[in-house]
């Protein structure tokens, strides 16, 4: 082997063993550089005759370009390593656990679920949304709803009563949101569409019955609007509320002050043992009361009973809720128990809509 | 409303099952809430006999029978610790296998204290039929040994019970009850005629009534030689099938008149009423011995009726003890009178007295009923206990003509949106007792006496509707229109909305409390106003209608707190009160947190586990403020006057200038936590909705046309050193307010106390951007607004640029 071959193999050799870019710059300066060795061979040519020069010269050239190329082989090689090392050294432990977004945290209480669910449905039928306060006049709570003075029907209702004032009047707790029916009509014009959810009081207190509630009133008031067009409305409201294909619906007469005629209305349902599924089974669930506006509600709201009518209708939005989505206890729902809310309560994204479903 | 199938039967002549006339009657308004069938329920109890009756070996309550339950095969050991279990005594068994209804559960084979017991000897309570559990059911020595005890002593007769409405007295009455069922088709009414009972001598006891307003109508006979035992057999079924106690003949038939033809009636013994009566008002303070046993203190506004002795019945409601009738009466004064409705209302309310007497009256019983009430129950009185009858003595019975209604047919279309021809309408209505006259397109119908709840057209149709059937109404799309697609929610409810939304989605979960709360909790939250007090709150710690959401929401977390839950995050949207008139009730959204319960999260986290600062708090309202829509470059924080629940060192008011204060937000004031009983720390915040300024409409839905500056923004750093309690905020407002143009953001990037700082002082690091609008600036330009920057600063709040 001639002894340009020996030197090329060295250099090969020390640059495959060169173990960093530091190793390896040694090596290319060593065989490259001013005073390395292929550097110093080529400087020999110029003492060599032509013919030697020519044939020296390209065999070292041949050396160096080899040289070159395994030098930037190398060096690439040895960087990836680099970079491979640096980044085996950053590496974090990603099983830690994230803390849940706030946005899944959260919750919101089932009513104001349901609220939205219940305006949602309406406000596609063309309902508005009427509300009015919480303390009330007996003129607009009971009176102009048809309730005479001293009526045994006042006493379905256990009053909260204020303390007298001065001249006699005593303020009260609305014991349902039908006053805010009376406020409507009195002060909006024919034709009128509108719910009245809201908390409404009465003074009871077990199970099934909390001092405080929620209720949903409709009423509808124009010059053609019968019970057939109420019982269609609170279908459709069934169906989609309850989320169903078909609802089966009893409609039975019954007694309210202020609607004649009166209906109490039953939806089927079969009962299970965590749920109630509607739309099939042998059990009735009593869950609205309705009927039409009593002649003496609209006199007393300042329209005429011959010229007006319309229909109206009520219920609890607690228990609307409890239905749909299998709570148990009504008492529950006042007690601000993080782990009931955490579990029936509702995520903010999960807003309702038509489009995309009431419940996800 | 209770009644039995054969009760109802001796009104309505009729082939229909149980279940088609209970269906029919909650078809038609008479909702039948229970159906009890004890012949079905008790099947499986039988009659049994006693032979042995010996002391338990191991139990001195106890003993050890021998029983022949008389299935042919030998006699059965029982262990019964009834004190009336003795030998011969004929009674009820229960085999293992059955089911006791009062005590829910199956019976097996026992074993007793050693002692095995196969079966049970049964109470009557232990049956459901009655309260007695003294001890076993005694029954005649010839009851028949092995026979079904329920179908033995009649209780074959199935009860209904309908949850009757407040409109429908005349239904009150198992008459009628009949009377409906007969016009929806289930059968033929029986209504014949009451023949009245000839009078054979005056009778001596005159009436005299005060005021025909409580007492319009009264009417009043002796039957003397009368002999008062128990009533018929049939008659005490009856009643006890419906829950009442059979007392003596003469009253059993007052009683059994309520409930028959909804027509209370009250019998005195003649022998113990002096005098005549006098129907008037009580004088203040005279007390009556009534037959409950307890004596009432009356007043003028109850309506009695008196003797020469005082007082011996409150009118309509209930008798006097003293005047009753008992096994010794012979001369009997039957009374069938009409009273003023709402006088019995509030004279039963004002008693505490609820009888079936009242729940009649004061619905307004049937006033043509007064006197056929009077004759029928002298005919019963004769039959059952023999006797004279005197004349009747009648006073008032003035009762209005026939109520005429004039109905358009197309009324029934009008509101209920079906057709019904006039032969049907006519056909309903005379079946329940409506005259109906004339031709379409009016008719007139006369209302029956007994329908005081039927005043108009409205309530015919009503009548009409429920016989032919509310299903048959048919289902008619209700058209929205063509009117306007407007959003129907107002900008408060969705402000509410809003507000939920964005506090939830911030990891705050809400709650619904109470709207009222205790006194202590409102006047520590700057209510308790004496008119916003409950005059008959259902709790002590729910009198008084609530200032601010946070006493529930400081109560909520507390009770979470001591459920294991200390780490929580709670808020409510709801109403509360300043006042007693609607313009006094306002929106409010309001939160808590509490423990490791930062923005970041609830709970301790290797992230970091930071308690709830009032600054989580503040982030809390701003969020809520920018849901529902505030204009949040505006709003100031001012801590000049905070509310008294709030820690004066750690809590700002939220304020769009000095007059409107939009809400509060801070630590809780360390008092009123302890006032409430709730461990501290906690902070919250509460916003006003209605506060929130509205914003200015506008024309289109377009967003303004976006600027975008050709120039690049330029920003520069400052540190100032400043006094710690300098307001970060003047700083930043200092640095804004030298070029509110040019300067487009000025945002805190550091806030630094401690090490290289003085104590009193601290460090804060602002970043201020330059948004040049037309060239780019000069070094020298930017220099100049630099300066100003820090003179300006440094002038308002004391401070120096960090070296």
């Amino acid at each position: 082997m001639s002894n340009l071959a020996n030197l090329q193999s060295q250099i090969l050799a020390d640059i495959a063993a060169a173990s960093d870019e530091a190793a390896l710059e040694a090596v290319r300066v060593g065989a490259l550089g001013k005073k390395g060795s292929i550097s110093a061979l080529l400087a020999t040519l110029g003492k060599m005759d032509p013919e030697q020069r020519k044939t020296e010269g390209a065999a070292i050239n041949l050396a160096k370009d080899a040289v070159a190329q395994a030098l930037a082989a190398r060096r690439d090689v040895l960087k990836a390593a680099a970079l491979d090392a640096k980044l085996a050294a950053e590496t974090i432990d990603v099983t830690l656990p994230m803390r849940e977004p706030s946005a899944e945290a959260g919750r919101l209480h089932p009513l104001s679920q349901v609220w939205d669910e219940v305006t949602t449905i309406f406000a596609d039928m063309g309902f508005a949304v009427a509300e009015g306060p919480d303390i009330e006049t007996d003129d607009y709570n009971f009176t102009k709803l048809n309730f005479p003075e001293g009526h045994p029907a006042r006493e379905m209702h256990d009053t909260f009563y204020f303390n007298p004032k001065e001249d006699g009047s005593r303020l009260l707790l609305r014991t349902h949101t039908s006053p805010v029916q009376v406020r409507t009509m009195l002060s909006q014009k024919p034709p009128i569409r509108v719910i009245c959810p809201g908390r409404t009081y009465r003074s009871d207190s077990d199970q099934t019955h909390t001092p405080m509630f929620h209720q949903v009133e409709g009423l509808v008031i124009d010059k053609g609007s019968h019970l057939g067009h109420l019982k269609w409305i609170l279908h459709e409201f069934c169906k989609a509320f309850f989320e169903v294909d078909n609802v089966n619906m009893r409609f039975r007469p019954s007694f309210f002050p202020f609607t004649e005629p009166s209906l109490e209305v039953d939806i089927q349902c079969r009962r299970g043992k965590d749920e109630i599924r509607f739309g099939e089974g042998e059990d009735w669930l009593e869950i609205l009361g309705c009927g039409m506006v009593h002649p003496n509600v609209l006199t007393a709201c300042g329209l005429d009973p011959d010229e007006y009518q319309g229909f109206a209708w009520g219920m609890g939005i607690d228990r609307i809720a409890m239905l749909k989505y299998g709570m148990s206890d009504l008492r529950q729902l006042f007690e601000a128990d993080v782990r009931w809310l955490n579990h029936y309560g509702f995520k903010p994204l999960d807003i309702p809509t038509l489009a995309g479903g009431l419940s996800s | 409303m209770k009644l039995t199938l054969s009760w109802l039967k001796d009104h309505l002549d009729t082939d229909e099952t149980l279940e088609k006339l209970a269906d029919k009657l909650t078809m038609i308004g008479l909702e039948v809430e229970g159906i009890e069938d004890k012949a079905k329920a008790l099947a499986p109890f039988t009659i049994a006999k006693v032979l042995t009756a010996g002391k338990h070996p191991n139990a001195d309550k106890l003993q050890v029978c021998t029983v022949d339950v008389g299935d042919g095969g030998a006699p059965v050991q029982v262990v019964c610790g009834a004190p009336n279990a003795r030998a011969g005594l004929v009674t009820v068994f229960a085999a293992p296998g059955t089911y006791i209804p009062a005590k829910d559960f199956t019976l097996g084979i026992g074993n007793i204290r050693g002692v095995e017991s196969r079966g049970m000897l049964c109470s009557a309570a232990e049956l459901q039929i009655s309260d007695d559990h003294d001890g076993i059911i005694e029954l005649p020595a010839d009851a028949p040994v092995g026979a079904a005890y329920a179908a033995w002593a009649g209780l074959g007769d199935p009860v209904l019970d309908i949850n009757l409405t407040p409109n429908r007295q005349d239904c009150a009455g198992v008459h009628g009850i009949a009377r409906d069922l007969a016009a929806a088709d289930m059968g033929k009414f029986k209504d014949p005629a009451i023949k009245p009972v000839k009078g054979e001598f005056p009778c001596p006891v005159s009436v005299t009534v005060e005021d025909s307003k409580l007492c319009p109508g009264f009417a009043l006979r002796l039957v003397k030689g009368v002999k008062n035992g128990p009533s018929p057999e049939w008659l005490q079924k009856r009643l006890t099938a419906i829950g009442l106690r059979p007392i003596n003949a003469l009253v059993d038939i007052t009683n059994y008149l309520t409930f028959d033809r909804s027509r209370p009636l009250h019998v005195f013994d003649a022998a113990k009423v002096k005098g005549n009566l006098v129907v008037r008002r009580a004088h203040d303070g005279e007390t009556l011995l009534a037959l409950d046993g307890r004596t009432y203190t009356l007043d003028s506004s109850v309506c009695v009726i008196a003797d020469d002795h005082g007082v011996e019945s409150l009118a309509g409601i209930m008798g006097g003890e003293l005047s009753g009738c008992s096994s010794e009466t012979t001369d009997v004064l039957i009374e069938s009178a009409l009273w003023n409705e709402i006088n019995i209302a509030q004279s039963g309310r004002k008693l505490g007295i609820n009888t079936d007497a009242r729940y009649r009256f004061e619905r307004g019983v049937d006033p043509a009923f007064m006197l056929p009430g009077l004759e029928l129950a002298t005919k019963l009185v004769m039959e059952f206990c023999g006797g004279t009858p005197s004349d009747v003595v009648v006073v008032g019975n003035q009762f209005a003509d026939d109520k005429i209604i004039d109905f358009p047919l197309a009324e029934v279309k009008r509101l209920a949106g079906i057709e019904v021809s006039l032969t049907e309408v006519r056909r309903i209505l005379n079946h329940l007792g409506f005259a109906v006259a004339g031709q379409a397109p009016v008719v007139k119908v006369a209302v029956p006496s007994w329908r005081s709840d039927v005043h108009g057209k409205a309530d015919i149709v009503e009548e009409i509707v429920r016989i032919v059937g509310v299903d048959k109404v048919p289902l008619t799309p209700f058209e929205r229109g063509d009117a306007p697609r407007k959003p129907v929610l107002t900008q408060m409810q969705t402000r509410t909305r809003r507000a939920k939304r964005a506090l939830a989605a911030r990891g705050l979960t809400e709650a619904v409390t109470w709207s009222f709360i205790s006194k202590p909790a409102a006047e520590a939250f700057g209510g308790g106003q004496a008119e916003l007090a409950l005059a008959n709150p259902i709790a002590s710690d729910l009198s008084d209608m609530r200032p601010s959401l946070l006493p529930g929401l400081i109560a909520a977390a507390q009770a979470n707190a001591d459920r294991g839950s200390p780490d929580l995050a709670l808020f409510e949207v709801g109403q509360v009160f300043k006042g007693d008139l609607p313009k006094d009730q306002f929106m409010a959204a309001s939160g808590v947190r509490r423990g490791v319960a930062s923005s970041a999260g609830l709970g301790r986290h290797w992230s970091g586990s930071a308690q709830a600062t009032a600054l989580d708090a503040k982030a809390d309202a701003f969020a809520v403020l920018a849901a529902a829509g505030a204009p949040m470059a505006g709003l100031q924080i001012a801590t000049n006057k905070l509310p008294a629940w709030l820690h004066p060192g750690r809590s700002g008011a939220i304020q769009i200038g000095p007059q409107n204060v939009l809400g509060y937000f801070g630590e809780l004031h360390p008092r009123v936590l302890e006032q409430l009983g709730a461990d501290g720390p906690l902070v919250a915040f509460e916003v006003m909705l209605e506060k929130i300024p509205d914003p200015k409409q506008r024309p289109t839905r377009a967003k303004p046309a976006l600027e975008l500056s050709a120039f690049h923004p330029v920003s520069r750093d400052f540190a100032f050193i400043v006094d710690r309690k300098v307001a970060v905020a003047d700083i930043v407002r200092a640095a804004q307010g030298v070029d509110k143009k040019l300067i487009t953001s000025v945002s805190v990037f550091d806030v630094y106390e401690g090490k290289g700082i003085d104590p009193d002082k601290k460090s804060v690091a602002i970043a201020v951007t330059l948004q040049p609008r037309d060239k780019t600036m000069t070094d020298q330009e930017i220099e100049a607004v630099a300066a100003k920057i820090v003179a300006e600063v440094t002038k308002k709040t004391g401070g120096s640029l960090r070296g």
